[in-house]
């Protein structure tokens, strides 16, 4: 009991994919993931593989197949949307739609699942966005448009919103798939400094497979046959990440700790 | 200190001073010259030198400018509510197949009368029988749609299912024109021009009221329109119930555009470009700002369009919806070269 008490993640047998008409469509299976408050987790694995079938499986975008999801020891599925969203904050890929919304503003709109009705923003809620900004170190950009900003900026600015909605867990989409490899490497010191600072459980999926081997606290390895998770040098003794791309292309390099041609 | 959201106090003082303003000017308007003092004195009850000046003002003037306030606010807020729910900028207050049904229900009264052979009293061509045809059809147009976006869970698609009603519509309304006569066409064409006027309170009380639940209804959703404006993913993970939202849109627009339509006609333009209008004036996407900005807006506007449509002292009144897009569009377009970018 004591143990299962530290997990702010865990799974039971899960089993992910999509239910069309007839059947079931699994993607994979008896996933059993346990995973430590202020972690900072890459899940990893080739494109199609499933990787944001998971995550929209743990964030409860769509239903497992099998299998039960706890948070902080709370079944999933006893979640209303607004508790979740005081538990798990996201960060998606996609481009945002067009509006003149400025920084503040749309960090501010992180407070949401705490504000009253008409989204009246408390002095809490205001040192709360006040740290969001400080965390990321973007109050410069508080009264641009978010539109004015780079790519870069805007990263650091979805991210202030996701901490601004002050959850214990926060979950990124390839947060780094428009950036260059300096905004790449800053994205992701500042997630290990949330994480390791301020236990934050973060997880990325990710395609910067040199970069998590090296910062990642864990990592969650995705491939056809199986899905494998643990701390990264454990992974790298037991050779689990050559499983990773089934090609006789790219091979990991142990000793390197490295991918490598 | 965080910097708060920008706070739009004396854009506000200046607008409702503006409004005022219109409004007066807007009273004192007519095919009767009436001296300035003596409006005054009527519309606060006070001793006026001629009592017809006094009959004119309270039951003509002061009705058609208060019809010309809900209306103007009613289809600028339906029309913000649209844009930013379909996330269009083309989108107004009719996409929903509102206009279309209300043309429906009175082509199908007006027009059909001599298809169908009916005798009609003279009950079905006044402003109550027009409105519940109207009503009639815009209920079964917009029922249909929203049948549709129930089944759908994309919602663009129920742009394009609106759009596509609003062209079957107008199909059936095409055959029907096509086998009435000329009188008969003239009057609907009247109708479809829109007008202000010949409201009597009563039918001003039924408005207001209506009007009332609608707006009490979009206070409900600022928040999660606000939230709406980072896209439905981001919505749904800030706890956002998206569907519940999208139906309170739907039918706060449905409430406020079926009956302005149902007792003024399909007003066009207003719905579409007050939005664009205010929110090149105020840089600002936040619902919060935006709503009541759109809402003063859209009465300015309004009056404005319908003090032109007056042509001021002479008999004639001009069809309100001609002189809305006949000095709207110049508008939009001027704003939009100038500012170059609009976001919605």
């Amino acid at each position: 009991m004591k143990e299962a008490k530290k997990h702010i993640i865990k799974t039971t047998n899960l089993s992910i994919g999509y239910t069309s008409k007839k059947k079931n469509i699994v993607i994979a299976s008896d996933l059993n993931i346990k995973l430590e408050a202020g972690k900072m987790v890459c899940l990893l694995g080739k494109n199609g593989i499933g990787k944001s079938t998971l995550l929209r499986t743990l964030t409860k975008v769509q239903n497992a197949l099998d299998g039960d999801i706890y948070l902080n020891n709370q079944n999933l599925e006893k979640f209303s949307n607004l508790e979740l969203a005081k538990t798990l904050s996201l960060v998606f890929t996609e481009r945002l739609p067009e509006s003149s919304l400025t920084v503040f503003e749309l960090v501010a709109l992180g407070r949401q699942p705490h504000t009253n009705w008409i989204g009246y923003l408390t002095n809490e809620d205001m040192k709360i966005i006040q740290n969001a900004f400080k965390k990321t170190k973007t109050e410069h950009l508080m009264n641009s448009k978010f539109y004015e900003l780079s790519d870069g900026q805007l990263q650091r600015v979805m991210i202030a919103r996701a901490l601004a909605q002050n959850t214990s867990i926060i979950i990124l989409d390839e947060p780094t798939a428009h950036l260059d490899l300096h905004h790449t490497i800053n994205t992701f010191s500042l997630l290990k400094n949330l994480a390791s600072e301020f236990n934050k459980t973060i997880i990325i999926s990710t395609h910067e497979i040199n970069l998590a081997l090296q910062i990642a606290d864990e990592l969650w390895l995705m491939s056809p046959q199986k899905f494998v998770s643990g701390k990264t040098d454990t992974l790298i003794c037991n050779n689990e990440l050559n499983s990773l791309f089934d090609s006789d292309l790219i091979k990991f390099n142990k000793s390197l700790k490295q991918f490598t041609i | 200190m965080v910097t708060a959201t920008k706070s739009y106090k004396s854009t506000f003082g200046i607008l409702l001073i503006i409004l005022l303003t219109i409004c007066l000017i807007n009273i004192s308007l007519g095919s009767v010259f009436i001296p300035f003092k003596q409006i005054i004195l009527s519309l606060i009850n006070g001793e006026v030198d001629k009592e017809s000046w006094k009959t004119i003002v309270l039951n003509y003037r002061l009705p058609k400018a208060i019809t010309a306030i809900i209306v103007g606010s009613g289809l600028s807020i339906s029309g913000l509510l649209m844009q930013t729910l379909f996330r269009n900028p083309l989108a107004g207050p009719f996409v929903l197949g509102i206009s279309s049904g209300a043309s429906l229900g009175v082509a199908i009264l007006i027009l059909g009368a001599s298809f169908f052979g009916a005798t009609l009293t003279s009950f079905a061509f006044s402003n109550w029988g027009l409105a519940i045809a109207a009503s009639l059809g815009s209920f079964l147009v917009l029922s249909a749609v929203m049948l549709a976006a129930v089944k759908v869970r994309n919602t663009m698609s129920i742009l394009i299912i609106g759009l596509m009603f609003g062209s079957l519509t107008s199909a059936i309304i095409s055959i029907l024109a096509y086998f009435s006569s000329a009188s008969q066409l003239q009057q609907y064409m009247f109708w479809s021009f829109g007008s202000l006027g010949n409201l009597s309170w009563l039918e001003i009380i039924v408005l207001a009221s209506i009007f009332i639940i609608g707006i009490l209804l979009v206070v409900f959703i600022i928040k999660p329109l606000n939230s709406l404006l980072l896209g439905e993913n981001y919505a749904v993970s800030m706890g956002v119930n998206v569907k519940s939202t999208r139906n309170i849109t739907l039918i706060a627009t449905s409430l406020l555009t079926g009956v302005i339509t149902a007792f003024s006609g399909p007003i066009a333009f207003i719905g579409l470009a007050v939005p664009h209008i205010t929110k090149l004036l105020f840089n600002t996407s936040n619902h919060k700002t935006l709503l009541p900005a759109v809402a003063i807006c859209g009465a300015i506007i309004m009056l404005i369009c319908d003090s032109i449509a007056q042509l001021p002292s002479s008999e004639f009144t001009l069809p309100i919806n001609a002189i809305t897009s006949l000095f709207g569009a110049p508008i939009i377009i001027w704003l939009l070269v100038r500012k170059r970018k609009v976001y919605y």
